[in-house]
């Protein structure tokens, strides 16, 4: 048997640019594009397969990954992950060199998908068992217990498009657990379900890398791929950047972020794919409101979080995540969850301000994540958008302690001490 | 403690060995990998078995008539093409009733048709699944083709009795009824395989399927009979595969004239070649399939 589960070699995947979000066309414009190359190639001019109509999403990609090992996979947007999940879960091929995968590959690129919505969910687990290559007998013997781990056998007999998107989750995370595969590739789909579910499906995937499996694991929550995997390995760009334990790529990959976070924001690649990008995020900064500086707050002071954008739309929201110099997130702040003392103001120009009263977090240094809305549908998002520092300071008279103890956040609090 | 976990573990290693050592090397392909590999269809037998019956269960879920549907169409048409066709354009029909005539071509005609109307857009109604999973993407069409065969075998044993309520029995020749079937899903599967697989890169066959099914079924005999045709164009026409299947219906199941073997044959062939352009065809641009959908 092989030392290594996956084996990658050199490898590589092009794109036509443009192909991306609208591959397929008419046949006109096949025929139209046909007749223009030729009449390129008439005139002299050959076309360059090197050239700028091509995007290299991989590019020499190699590395060995052992059985048994968990492997995290870190990156921004467009980095390349998700390119390298579909490779070696066999959806795309590469353009160039090759990857050696042994044993039965179970991945998880999306939750739900191969899900029929007229199909019940017991004919559903049957269906997408078999997509993920197990054999029916195989299916009917862990029925019950995937059942029970989703936690959904009164509505076995209900169509999946019943279901609320939790359920369907659950349903699918349970199916893929019980695969057993050897290999599992996991892209992101933590993200979706309610806390207990994913804790439970972490818990899962721990069993399921402790029981000898590899594991390679995409998600941006950088606690999760610390919590779950030993080895990290930094894409950018399609590359390979660093390969190593995770704690080390994480510090890597953090750094990078801060060095994103200084480009001009508008120049920057890898924000959401969701983003309908009516509207962009242009700068996001910190201010301190009692002294007026930027990117440094006092502790314990009223910190404003402005967000320029590019355009004003109806209905704009923003949410926003905080995490610790560790990439481990803090807190969010979310304008979809409104208060009634919100305001919305047609003279604010376009940004977005977030005031946060009594800023309560440990000195440090803090990330900013952050998804915008616009006309009901996601517009941009950004990862690091900024940084920002948080000085010693006073909360409710107290001074804040210093930061390297447990924890980011201070809360205003009374004592009551004998004598 | 710690020497029981270091005793486990290679034990569970020699496990894992025991599952499964196959080592899959992931390149760019080039010529016919899948489609046309059985060891790789056979691995994932299970899963055609799955995709075919949830075609099957799909087809006429939350419809109030069900599998009535499969011979409700073939029969109205029959309705209509009789009054038309059999009473006021007076059509030849081999001295058969014109109804059971036209019948017995218009059951493996429907299902023939609905066959490449539903397998062209197989691909195309489940592309987060193209897109997010590998398993050989045959199966798509492959599953509409036999949800269609459940639905023919059912219209064809309503044919059949349909035929004896007219006071005629079905001679020996309807042991050959299997035999067509399996023509017309062969010419069926090659062409909806390749036109599923036009489909992902241009959307036109969405618009070209449903008119050049319509000019087909005039190009058939079914409203009319092969007969009428002179030699040698009445042998040639058997090119299209659906001539020997729907002359070959009227014989086996209405015992009309003598035997028309060689115009089955030439279809059976026509259909041989079409089935395998089509998955020559399909197999040829399957890799492409997730980059583009």
């Amino acid at each position: 048997m092989a030392e290594f589960a996956i084996q990658a070699q050199e490898l590589g995947k092009r794109y036509r640019l443009g192909m991306s979000k609208r591959g397929y066309g008419t046949l006109r414009e096949a025929l139209v594009g046909g007749i223009q190359r030729q009449a390129a190639r008439l005139r002299g001019r050959r076309e360059d397969g090197a050239g700028s109509d091509f995007l290299w999403a991989l590019k020499d990609v190699s590395f060995g990954i052992e059985n048994g090992e968990a492997i995290g996979l870190i990156g921004h947007n467009g980095a390349g992950k998700s390119t390298l999940l579909k490779l070696l879960s066999r959806i795309i091929e590469p353009t160039e060199g090759w990857a050696d995968v042994t044993g039965r590959v179970g991945s998880l690129l999306e939750v739900g998908t191969g899900f029929h919505p007229e199909l019940t969910g017991r004919e559903n687990v049957f269906l997408n068992g078999a997509i993920l290559g197990m054999r029916r007998a195989e299916i009917r013997s862990r029925f019950d217990e995937i059942v029970a781990f989703a936690d959904i056998e009164r509505f076995l007999d209900t169509p999946v498009k019943r279901y609320s998107s939790g359920m369907s989750v659950r349903l699918a995370f349970a199916v893929a657990a019980h695969l057993e595969p050897e290999i599992l590739l996991v892209d992101e789909v933590l993200a979706v379900g309610d806390a207990a579910f994913q804790r439970r499906s972490l818990a899962k995937m721990n069993e399921v890398a402790k029981e000898g499996s590899t594991v390679i694991f995409v998600s941006h929550n950088l606690a999760t791929i610390q919590a779950l995997c030993d080895r990290g390995v930094l894409l950018e760009r399609g590359q390979v950047i660093a390969d190593g334990p995770v704690q080390e790529t994480v510090n890597e990959y953090l750094r990078s972020l801060e060095r994103a976070a200084n480009d001009d924001l508008l120049d920057r690649t890898d924000r959401d794919r969701r983003g309908w990008r009516e509207t962009l995020i242009r700068r996001v900064f910190v201010e301190d409101v009692a002294s007026g500086e930027s990117d440094v707050v006092v502790g314990g002071r009223t910190a404003r979080i402005v967000v320029e954008v590019t355009e004003v739309l109806p209905l704009m929201d923003c949410q926003m995540t905080i995490s610790n110099s560790l990439g481990h997130p803090v807190m969010t702040l979310d304008s979809t969850l409104p208060s009634p003392a919100d305001v919305r103001d047609e003279d604010l120009g376009p940004r977005l301000e977030c005031e946060v009263e009594a800023l309560s977090l440990l000195p440090g240094r803090y990330r900013i994540d952050l998804v915008l809305r616009g006309n009901r549908e996601v517009q941009d998002g950004l990862q690091a958008a900024a940084f920002f520092d948080v000085e010693p300071g006073i909360l409710g008279g107290r001074p804040i302690p210093p930061s390297g103890l447990d924890g980011d956040v201070v809360m205003p609090h009374l004592w009551r001490l004998p004598g | 403690m710690q020497e029981t976990a270091v005793a486990t573990t290679p034990d569970q290693k020699s496990q894992q060995q025991a599952r499964s050592t196959r080592t899959v090397r992931l390149e760019a392909t080039h010529g016919f990998s899948r489609v046309l590999s059985p060891r790789e269809l056979w691995q994932y037998r299970d899963l055609a078995v799955q995709i075919a019956v949830r075609d099957i269960t799909l087809r006429y879920r939350q419809t109030a008539l069900g599998a009535a549907w499969a011979i409700l169409q073939p029969l109205a048409f029959m309705a209509v093409f009789s009054i038309i066709f059999g009473r006021f354009a007076h059509l030849e029909s081999d001295g058969l009733p014109y109804a059971l005539f036209a019948l017995a071509g218009l059951v493996p005609w429907a299902f023939y048709a609905s066959t490449l109307q539903l397998g062209s857009e197989s691909l195309l109604m489940y592309t987060e699944l193209v897109s997010k999973i590998y398993f050989p993407r045959i199966f798509m069409p492959f599953g509409i083709l036999v949800a269609g065969m459940v639905d023919l075998l059912v219209s064809s044993v309503l044919l059949v009795v349909i035929v004896m309520v007219y006071g005629i029995v079905p001679p020996p020749a309807v042991l050959m009824v299997p035999v067509l079937v399996l023509i017309a899903a062969a010419a069926a599967l090659g062409i909806t395989s390749a036109l599923s697989a036009i489909n992902v890169k241009f959307r036109d066959v969405r618009y070209v399927v449903p008119f050049a099914v319509q000019l087909w079924f005039f190009l058939t005999p079914i409203v009319y009979p092969n007969s009428i045709l002179n030699e040698p164009l009445r042998t040639i026409s058997a090119i299209n595969p659906m001539v020997g299947v729907v002359e070959g219906f009227r014989w086996s199941i209405l015992g009309s004239g003598p035997a028309p073997l060689d115009l089955i044959g030439i279809s059976a062939l026509s259909a041989i070649v079409l089935l395998f352009a089509g998955l020559a065809y399909f197999d040829r641009v399957e890799r492409t399939f997730a980059d583009i959908i």
